[in-house]
Parts: structure tokens; sequence; C-alpha cells
């Protein structure tokens, strides 16, 4: 009889332990549609095993993404500065900050980040991992310039963000940690691949002959030479997620990649940026010097100035670059044009 | 007693019954791990990463130069079977550490591929290659190089001049219409290497070599854009086969 009631006593606690853990949510698999070409052409792309996306972080990383609470005064999100409408950069040289403060580097459009498989992120690879690089705007100071402590502490206060993020993470504690995995997840669901040229390799489409003698040119180690550093129809990332000095000075007020690496080999490299959706992220360069994409050819064309770690890739330098023809010149824009992803800056799962 | 002897009988012959088994049916022969390194040197002077983008080597011909990316793409490694390709990454020391874990002791012919036979070099084929920029375009045929070799020279005119030594399958593009091709991948083969234990083997690419046997190679004549100069591609081709020797094996 005695131990009739061990059993039942412990029967009653192992159903009490069981109901308890049915009140846990468990957040739901997020499948990331890759696009064929990507699935085809590409490695897989980067989830870390330990942050995977789930339909709820990947909605709370949206939230947060459009959500000013992130900032010191609440005036700014990161939406701000990366603009869904324009590929996620702001058109401006320089962003304005929460204090008035500009940077002086260019907003970096953001798409398919999952596939930068180095990880090194920003212009100068100053960042590892997605999730290291969403900590730094909201403290820098001529960015959101807040405080992690506050903003966790604001966001503990908000019972919206504490069910959000107990579905997302199973935690009740918010912090800096899980709001960059949250905002990381986000990030990675924003691909890019259906532009002009996407079609045009499945069959979907046809290039003009100015557009495909444009494609030529920048294929075509004599004329553009532009594949080694932005892809190619083998890969459509069009970016190396390299570093590299594209000849722009002669002396580096900013010192880019060499800033981070201490190497002054590394002196004046930033990273190749992708060329799709061109049409929305002007202007251009690490600086946002050229306002145009005509401005950007040119420089490759004859505006090349030489310094001590310029990329051999940049050719005949004494000549200014390589020379392109007018023709030429405005059939590589045309080109590029095709690269421009409409149904990416209008995907509702990407807006506000 | 006579139970407990037979007992004693019985418990010996499952014991030595089991020790014989062990011995026929259980002892397998010894998977060993290979390492293969590549490494690179100057005319037998060893180089490393650390050495990029100075301008302190000399070629055959006279001229100095620096290194500032070298990467070459090798297939068909024997001790890994058929059909496998490997990027070495000289700049950014990667994929020049290859283990080879599932190979039984004995006798083995050391060869390679450096590049890719035509049979294997198809546009866009290879995720990795096509993942980290190796394409060739299509209108020198696709498939992949097989260096890139960029660095800078000082030139006649003593300026710091790019080049470009990029290793493709040499296209004649005489006809864009009709391009003729010719395989310059070539076969590196480092004769017979017995492995009884677990062994590391050194390869060792001089990269002056390039540049040396058997043409004395002019970086002022040929520099850049050599990817569509179909001469260019066959002599890379020819001075190449003296670049790889076998080093240590421990």
């Amino acid at each position: 009889m005695k131990n009739f009631f061990v059993y039942f006593f412990s029967f009653l606690l192992l159903m009490n332990c069981t109901s308890k853990e049915k009140d846990f949510y468990t957040p739901v698999a997020y499948n990331l549609e890759i696009p064929t070409l990507f699935s085809d052409k590409l490695i897989a792309p980067i989830i870390p095993v330990d942050k995977p996306l789930t339909i709820e972080g990947v909605a709370l990383g949206k939230k947060l993404f459009f959500d000013k609470i992130l900032s010191k005064d609440n005036t700014q999100s990161c939406a701000t500065c990366h603009n869904p409408a324009k590929a996620f950069t702001d058109n401006k040289q320089f962003s304005k900050g929460v204090s008035g403060n500009f940077g002086k580097r260019n907003t970096m459009p953001l798409f398919n980040l999952a596939w930068n498989f180095d990880e090194l992120f920003t212009w100068n690879g100053k960042e590892f991992g997605l999730e290291t690089q969403a900590l730094e705007p909201v403290t820098n100071p001529i960015e959101m310039h807040a405080d992690w402590v506050n903003i966790a502490e604001k966001l503990n206060q908000n019972e919206t963000y504490r069910n959000l993020f107990s579905q997302a993470f199973d935690s009740e504690k918010i912090d800096s940690t899980l709001v960059t995995k949250a905002i990381a997840q986000f990030e990675r669901t924003l691909i890019s691949g259906n532009s002009k040229f996407d079609k045009y390799l499945q069959g979907e489409a046809t290039l003009t002959e100015n557009e495909t003698n444009g494609f030529n040119v920048f294929m075509d180690e004599e004329r553009g030479d532009c594949f080694h550093c932005h892809g190619s129809n083998n890969n459509p990332l069009w970016t190396d997620n390299k570093f590299h000095n594209n000849g722009l000075d002669e002396d580096f007020t900013d010192l880019g990649l060499g800033k981070i690496t201490g190497d002054p080999n590394d002196n004046g490299k930033f990273k190749s940026p992708s060329i799709r959706n061109l049409a929305f992220t002007a202007p251009y360069m690490h600086d946002g010097r050229f306002t145009t994409l005509d401005e950007v050819i040119n420089h490759y064309s004859e505006g090349l100035k030489r310094s001590s770690t310029i990329d051999p890739l940049m050719k005949k330098i004494n000549q200014g670059g390589v020379n392109l023809t007018a023709k030429d010149k405005a059939d590589l824009k045309a080109f590029l044009l095709t690269l421009t992803d409409n149904e990416f800056v209008n995907n509702p799962a990407f807006q506000k | 007693m006579m139970k407990k002897i037979t007992f004693t009988l019985l418990i010996s012959i499952l014991f030595f019954t089991n020790c014989k088994d062990d011995k026929d049916c259980c002892v397998f022969p010894e998977n060993i791990t290979t390492t293969i390194n590549f490494t690179h040197n100057w005319n037998g002077k060893e180089i490393t990463n650390q050495e990029l983008n100075e301008l302190k080597f000399t070629t055959e011909n006279g001229e100095k130069i620096s290194i500032e990316r070298l990467r070459y793409l090798i297939s068909n490694l024997s001790l890994v079977g058929s059909n496998n390709q490997f990027l070495i990454d000289f700049g950014e020391n990667s994929g020049s550490s290859i283990s080879v874990t599932d190979i039984s002791p004995g006798t083995y012919n050391l060869k390679f591929t450096f590049g890719l036979q035509d049979k294997d070099n198809k546009d866009g084929e290879y995720q990795l290659l096509n993942s980290v920029n190796f394409n060739v375009p299509a209108m020198l045929g696709g498939g992949y190089h097989y260096m890139q070799f960029d660095g800078k020279f000082l030139n006649n005119n003593d300026e710091e001049t790019g080049f470009n030594f990029h290793a493709i399958r040499a296209v004649d593009r005489t006809n864009p219409n009709d391009l003729k091709f010719e395989d310059t991948s070539f076969e590196v083969d480092l004769g017979s290497i017995k492995i009884v234990k677990n062994t590391t083997i050194e390869i060792k690419m001089n990269v002056a070599e390039w540049f040396k046997n058997p043409n004395t190679w002019n970086l002022n004549e040929l520099n850049t854009v050599l990817m569509p100069n179909f001469e260019a591609q066959k002599m890379i081709s020819a001075n190449g086969k003296s670049v790889f020797t076998l080093g240590k094996i421990n």
C-alpha cells in the first residue's frame, strides 16, 4: 500500500512536469526560398547551426529592423538608412545619425548577405558575422547613438516584445544578443535573384543587342574585365565579396581594410559591392563619390589613379584605364541595369 | 571435482576460441591518414603569404615582381580517387593541406592534374569554384581558371605595373564563331610513394619556374590579357610542367 502511494504521487509529479513543458512555445522552422540559380550555381548559404531561421525569429527581426525603438531618441530605425524601396540603401552620399552627425561611408545595400562566405561585413570588413554587424550601428555615436542596456530595458518593458522574444527564443529576458540574432534572421531572408538577367539565364527573357554587347564588355578581359571581381552568369551574387583597391585615389584619407588589419598593403582596399540593383543604390563607391553609373564606368575606363596598393586587375593605369568606346560604355550600363530586381524592392515580406 | 574440472575446461576453450576468432575475423587492415601539403618557394627559398605585395622576387628575365594573389586548381589527385578538385589559395593560406583519411597501407603513384582536363572542365558545373569566382567567360569557351596569379613588376621604365598571369584552357579566337581549343592542363606525376603509416607528403611549387623554363617570360611583353592569348596559354602550360616537385615525406 505504501508503495502504491509512492508510485501514485510520482506519476502525478511527472504529469505535472509534462504539462509544464507543453507551455513552452516551439518556433516554427522558416523555409528559406532559394532561387534556382543560386542553388544550382552556389554552395549553401551561411546559416549558423545554432542560429536557425524560424518564422517567429524572422518576423521579430523584421519588426525590430523597422522600429525606431533601437535608437537613442526613438527617431531612427535600421530602415531609416536601409530603405527596402532602395534595395536597403538611402540614396544619400552619407547618412545622418540621430545626433545630426554624418558618417564618412556610403550606406551599403542589404541583400544576399547569407552568401557572403567569408562573413566579413561592411566596406572595410570590420565585422565578422551578421549578428556582430547588427550590434554596431545601435551604439555608434554617428548612427543610432544608443546604449544597449537602455535598449534592452525599453524592450523588456514592452509586453508585445516580451511575448515575441519568448516565442522566438524561449527567453523572458531581452538583451542585445537576442535582438541581433533576430535582426540577422530577417536579413538572411533578403534575397535578390529575380532580375531581367536572371530571367534571361533561365530562358524567360531576351536581352537587347545593346545589353548583350554590354554583358560581353563586362566579361571581356580585353575590354571591361569586370568579371574577375564582380561575378558572372555562373556567380549570381555579382560580387566576390573580397577587398580591392580599385584606383580611386593616389593617397588615402580612408584606409579601408588597412585600418582593420593594420597591414599597409591593405590600405585603400574596400569590399566589392554586388552590381545587382544599381538602379536603386546610387551614389556609388565606399564614399558615395559618384552620383551616376556613367561616372562609375568613366572611372574604370579612364579615371584610374595609381597607388601602391592598386589591384593588379586594374589595367592600363598609365592611360587611366581600359578606355572603352562610347558605345561599349552605354551598352555596359544597359547590361548593368538588367540586374535590377523590381520584385525584390517591392517584396511585401520586406516592407514595414 | 569432475564438475569443477569440466567447468574450467569449458571456460578455457571458450576463452581461447574467442581469442582465435579475434585474430581471424576482427583484425582489419589499418587505415591511415595521409596529409599532402603544398608549399611554395622561389628558386628553393620558401615563401609564405606574409611576403605578399613586395617587389622582392626576380624573374629569370630579370624583372622584379611581387605576388599579390596566387590561387590555383588541381584535380584528379590520385590518392583521393578520380573526379576531385582542390583550390589552393596561397594568398589566403587556404586549401594547401589536403588530408586523405581512408587509404590502406601500400605503394601509390602520386599524381594530379594541374587545372582541369577538358572532359572535366564543364562550364558552371562546380558550385565551390563558382562561389569563389573562378570561372572563365563563355566567349573563351567557359569552364574554369587553372590559376590566377596576379602581382606587379617593375617595367622597363621602372614603373610598377600589374600582371595577370592567368592560366586557362588555350583558345584560338581567330574566328569567334569557331573557337579552337587546346587542353593546356597537364599531369604532374611525382612517382611512387610507399605509405605504411600516417604520412605527410610535401609538394613544392617553385613559383619562379612559371617564368623560366622552357620559356623565359618577358613581363614587359606579356603581362595582362593573357586569357585570350592562345600562344601565351601554351607557354604557361609548358613552363608549368617543371613547377611542381616532390618534397619531404614524413
